[in-house]
């Protein structure tokens, strides 16, 4: 089993991809010859050529809109939104184009196209370069929207999500990519929808995403000290949202806490927040605790940072509220 | 500067102009049809035409190859049935009905026929070019010989969409061509308060990209323009752009009543620049000749209102099929 940090799994669903596929090709702002801001896309320059792994002028709309009329014409293009502050400048594109082609034609198009990008707080790039605005793209109809958190369910994510008829937004945490795990050698695709459940508990369940899915496993270890037996349920691919898993682990636990990163109001976990309240009602022992990060921009300094984004402190503080202790 | 003549001299017969004639005035008729059921309260939503504009849609569409593909936009009726969608299908469309070509699902700004290469009719202006570069971009990398192209107006050029495809397309030498109909009017504001120059054609030769300026109420012209850029793009020399100059000589929707505009201006651009009148005059069509041909189309329209008004309803729940394949 090798060993794949989550940079080089990403590399190496698009490898792959790419060497069974001449239909998948890679665009993007300085992926060729620098490999990515994030060096996700190095070395693949040299192995696909600059055809296919295609250096783009920094023009996120043409970008984007580039890859969907492609994959309105049957390729599987993957393009790179350096940043996904910059999704803003793609946004009409993926929402009125690629989400609505195959509606508005009455069925008659297929958009299979994927938006990689990534994001996250934790080593100050301030208020333009960090924003977790996975929230959005999950209220337009026609889109798919997936947040992978480890090695291996982003190359298997990645992998069903270029090979998905659909467009997909793709969002990768900035400071994952160093994580390592080891991996099979055979990529097993991950179907799109399926939640996974990191850690069985029975006393609370953290239904967390991206980055603090770490933060809650660190905060269940940490509860575990203290008697509080927490589940951990990472939704994965967040439209479409697998409920059963997310439903079916509340009313084992009678608890829940929704976490991530972005900016608890609106976020997703409001959304996780009405599915379970309305689905595991009669179960709840306790109202459904929200973590995410305080209503105000990424600030520059670190301290200010720190203190805006949500961290297993925060996790570990909802999950003992809602068992009753120390509550707040 | 890169911007080549227009050749004037014509190679098609009297019959291909006379097909050409009829197919305009088939254009014109199902418009002022359109109109007339719109004002009757039978169409919901509501309704762009394109009168004055037929010769660059029927120009630009003859022009095409099988497999070349378009990009339209809110102004699409004209484009649509010149790529080929029948005059039953579209109208279907406009009444909602599941035989249009949307299905019930777009209506007037969002017509496709992907089977006849209509990537869609779009109703964010310049929303689809960056979908045609791509689509040129697809081609290219197949080793196709197929074109696609983009329909889209002078107040169009204005937009961030416009100057990224066009970058890109010629950066990627990919073969698209991009029709401007610069039909001098953005909605209601007019070209000298949008746009700080006149040659709209610079905007392209600022991305290095071959432009050609066009009458856009000579359909021959039109015609002879597009085929050479066709031929340009398909045989790999890269993007073309052409500067149609064209006139709107309706509102911008139907039911405008055009303020912004004087009752002279108006009348006089729809005495001297309707390109039915210039076809006309240069077959010189009797007006039996001129009757005949109509009364053909006006039967081939007024069947269509009634395929249409026969169609089938969608059921409300329809609306939650085709979001995902």
């Amino acid at each position: 089993m090798p060993e794949l940090s989550y940079r080089e799994a990403v590399r190496d669903a698009l490898s792959r991809a790419m060497r069974e596929d001449d239909d998948v090709f890679i665009m993007g702002e300085d992926i060729a010859e620098m490999g990515g801001s994030m060096g996700v896309t190095q070395g693949m320059l040299d192995e696909f050529g600059p055809e296919r792994v295609r250096n783009t002028p920094i023009s996120e709309m043409a970008l984007a809109g580039t890859a969907i009329g492609a994959a309105m014409q049957g390729m599987r293009p993957v393009a790179e939104i350096m940043y996904e502050d910059f999704l803003t400048l793609a946004t009409e594109q993926i929402v009125n184009q690629a989400a609505k082609h195959r509606y508005m034609s009455g069925g008659q198009l297929s958009v299979p196209v994927t938006f990689r990008t990534q994001g996250g707080a934790g080593w100050s790039p301030g208020a333009q370069h960090a924003q977790q605005l996975e929230a959005w793209f999950v209220h337009i109809p026609g889109l798919k929207v997936v947040f992978a958190s480890t090695p291996s369910d982003v190359r298997g994510l990645l992998w069903s999500s270029i090979y998905d008829d659909n467009p997909v937004v793709f969002f990768e945490h900035r400071t994952l990519y160093g994580l390592k795990e080891d991996v099979p050698d055979e990529l097993e695709p991950i179907p799109l929808g399926q939640a996974r459940v990191h850690r069985e508990g029975d006393d609370v369940t953290v239904i967390a995403t991206g980055r603090l899915v770490h933060e809650a496993l660190s905060a269940a270890q940490e509860a575990e000290g203290e008697g509080i037996s927490v589940e951990v349920v990472d939704p994965r691919t967040l439209q479409p949202l697998d409920e059963e898993t997310l439903v079916d682990s509340v009313k084992k636990t009678s608890r829940c806490v929704v976490a991530h990163e972005a900016v608890t109001r609106m976020g997703f976990g409001a959304e996780v927040a009405s599915v379970i309240q309305y689905s595991a009602f009669d179960w709840l022992d306790a109202p459904i605790e929200r973590v995410g990060a305080k209503f105000a921009p990424l600030p520059f300094a670190p301290v200010m940072e720190e203190f805006v984004v949500p961290h297993a402190n925060d996790v570990l503080a909802a999950i003992r509220r809602t068992v009753g202790r120390n509550g707040n | 500067m890169r911007v080549a003549k227009v050749e004037q001299k014509g190679t098609l017969s009297d019959a291909d102009l006379r097909d050409f004639f009829r197919e305009m005035l088939l254009i014109r008729r199902f418009e002022e049809k359109v109109e007339e059921r719109f004002r009757a309260g039978e169409l919901p939503g509501f309704l762009h035409v394109a009168i004055g504009q037929e010769a660059v849609a029927v120009g630009v569409c003859r022009a095409l190859e099988e497999g070349d593909v378009i990009a339209s936009t809110h102004r699409a009726h004209g484009h649509t049935l010149a790529k080929g969608t029948t005059p039953n299908e579209l109208m279907a469309e406009l009444y909602g009905k599941l035989e249009g070509c949307s299905h019930g699902y777009g209506g007037s700004m969002h017509l496709y026929d992907v089977e006849r290469g209509n990537m869609g009719a779009n109703a964010v202006v310049g929303g689809g070019l960056p979908a045609t570069t791509g689509a040129a971009l697809a081609f290219k990398f197949r080793g196709e010989p197929r074109v696609a192209v983009a329909f889209f107006g002078d107040g169009a050029t204005n937009i961030g969409t416009f100057h990224e495809s066009l970058n890109l397309a010629q950066l990627w030498q990919v073969p698209a061509v991009f029709v401007c109909e610069n039909n001098h009017w953005a909605e209601s504001t007019p070209g000298w308060q949008h746009m700080p120059i006149e040659d709209i054609s610079q905007r392209a030769v600022a991305y290095g990209m071959k432009a050609v300026k066009v009458d856009g109420q000579d359909v021959e012209a039109v015609y002879k323009a597009s085929r050479k850029a066709l031929e340009h793009a398909r045989s790999g020399k890269g993007p073309v752009f052409l500067a149609v100059e064209t006139y709107r000589l309706v509102g911008h929707y139907i039911g405008d009543p055009q303020v912004y505009r004087s009752k002279e201006e108006l009348q006089e651009t729809r005495e001297t620049q309707d390109p039915l009148d210039h076809l006309r005059a240069k077959l010189e069509l009797s007006d039996d000749e001129v009757e005949e041909i109509d009364r053909e189309v006006q039967e081939i329209v007024d069947a269509s209102v009634e395929f249409a008004k026969n169609g089938t309803e969608p059921k409300p729940e329809d609306a939650l099929k085709n979001i995902y394949a």
